[in-house]
């Protein structure tokens, strides 16, 4: 699946100018707390939130994130957008809730990108 | 370019908006001046069509603009040649055969103008004037074509350099031990910024031409620890990176309260943070745990009323009798 498909899935709208919709997609991540995609995602998903300030694009940048999705019709301050342009960050938004996002991303096919972490504390 | 073509063509749909390339922008940054072709072969009215062809056939161009005392009066296509071929008589001139609806572009205006020219004019060349309205070059769409490419070679090309120059900083640099150090202050509570260090430590460590997991690692462990700074501390702090061919160590330092109790601190789950701040997506207890999974070496040390410093190290070669299975994966 490529971001131009995942656009028609959700009825998606870009907010970014960003190009590269022809970009394949390797998987989802739908999470709301950036410590916890930090955390767990893998390289080259697209993260579905519902938060929409610049920290997202940090988070995304920093966790090698392939395309932001806005759920439940959010409309990000303009910070964000001016953010995710400067760092080529696609910012798309879509009307439907998480979780409708989700199980339409997974019916169509689109792999979990959440790996799991031990729930008990494996820090050094 | 013919998708550009269409969408200067008529109004922009909001779908179009959306779609606007990197192309597209450029469309927009260039002038017609730095695209078009300077060497102006140009003909005067008194000029006989003979000449006309042999300067056609000789400069292999397809037109002309005809000049009379430095003003553009007209221009010469290869249809005028053709239609002079066909019944033209032998004393034929420039004057009898050319074009005068002179359709012209300034060198000042952006590319996206001669193309929007260019496509309700249906015109093959267009005169480019400067601002004294004295012709000074001829634009076709081949000459935007050219343009654009070398444009967007250009970008390409400077990102490139700048990679090129940066991992071959430590080979060029001969010293015992070589380290390049990048210090950044973070302010508190400077929400907006968050993430602008880490951002540029890890396009600074993707030129030196790490690899992209290293400084995905970096990156991740970097920005938890510069929103530690902007969230929990009294005047913001200092990150500072120290890069060598072997390691990268960065440190996270400030001036208070400092941490009273790290085991607490360290445990997934734990957090002192403000309602507020977890409304930013942060604050959920998990940015020392999330550390201690990107690097090789982690350690926190701290002062209640004094300060927190927090030094991680990440191994670019695994040093001699680290186990392998000790590498924490990003």
């Amino acid at each position: 699946m490529n971001l131009h498909d995942l656009i028609g899935i959700i009825d998606g709208t870009l907010i970014t100018k960003s190009a590269g919709l022809d970009r394949e997609i390797k998987g989802g991540f739908g999470a709301d707390l950036m410590s916890d995609v930090l955390a767990s995602i893998q390289p080259e998903a697209v993260l579905l939130t519902g938060l929409c300030n610049p920290q997202v694009v940090r988070t995304a940048q920093m966790a090698d994130v392939s395309a932001i999705v806005l759920v439940r019709g959010k409309q990000p301050p303009i910070e964000t957008i001016s953010l995710a342009n400067q760092e080529s960050v696609p910012l798309i938004s879509t009307p439907y809730g998480m979780f409708e996002v989700c199980g339409r991303l997974h019916d169509a096919g689109l792999a979990s990108l959440e790996q799991p972490i031990s729930g008990e504390c494996d820090c050094g | 370019m013919d998708q550009l073509h269409n969408i200067q063509s008529r109004a922009i749909t909001d779908q179009e908006a959306q779609n606007i390339t990197r192309l597209e922008e450029l469309a927009y940054e260039l002038r017609v001046n730095e695209v078009m072709t300077a060497d102006l072969k140009a003909l005067s009215p008194e000029t006989p069509m003979v000449d006309a062809l042999e300067l056609f056939r000789s400069a292999k161009i397809s037109g002309a603009p005809v000049i009379s005392n430095g003003k553009l009066v007209g221009i010469i296509s290869l249809e005028d040649l053709i239609r002079y071929l066909t019944n033209g008589g032998a004393n034929s001139t420039v004057e009898n055969f050319m074009s005068r609806n002179l359709i012209t572009v300034r060198s000042t205006e952006p590319v996206v103008e001669a193309l929007k020219l260019f496509v309700d004019t249906r015109h093959g060349r267009l005169p480019v004037m400067n601002e004294e309205g004295h012709p000074i070059g001829i634009l076709t769409k081949g000459d935007i074509t050219m343009g654009l490419l070398k444009a967007l070679q250009r970008d390409y090309q400077i990102e490139e350099l700048r990679t090129y120059r940066a991992s071959h900083l430590f080979e060029d640099i001969v010293s015992d031990r070589t380290s390049l150090i990048l210090r950044y202050t973070i302010k508190q509570g400077d929400f907006t910024q968050g993430g602008t260090a880490s951002s540029r430590i890890k396009r600074a460590l993707l030129r030196l031409g790490a690899n992209p997991l290293i400084a995905r690692r970096c990156g991740i462990a970097t920005y938890e620890a510069e929103m530690n700074l902007i969230i929990h501390t009294e005047h913001g702090g200092i990150i500072r990176v120290e890069i060598e061919p072997h390691q990268i160590t960065i440190e996270a330092y400030d001036d208070g309260p400092g941490i009273q109790d790290i085991d607490q601190a360290m445990r997934p789950g734990y957090s002192t943070a403000s309602e507020e701040i977890r409304e930013l997506g942060f604050g959920a207890g998990m940015g020392l745990v999330n550390i201690s999974r990107c690097v090789d070496n982690m350690k926190l040390e701290s002062t209640w009323g004094k300060g927190t410093r927090l030094r991680m190290k990440l191994f670019l070669q695994k040093p001699e009798g680290t186990p392998a299975d000790k590498e924490i994966k990003a």
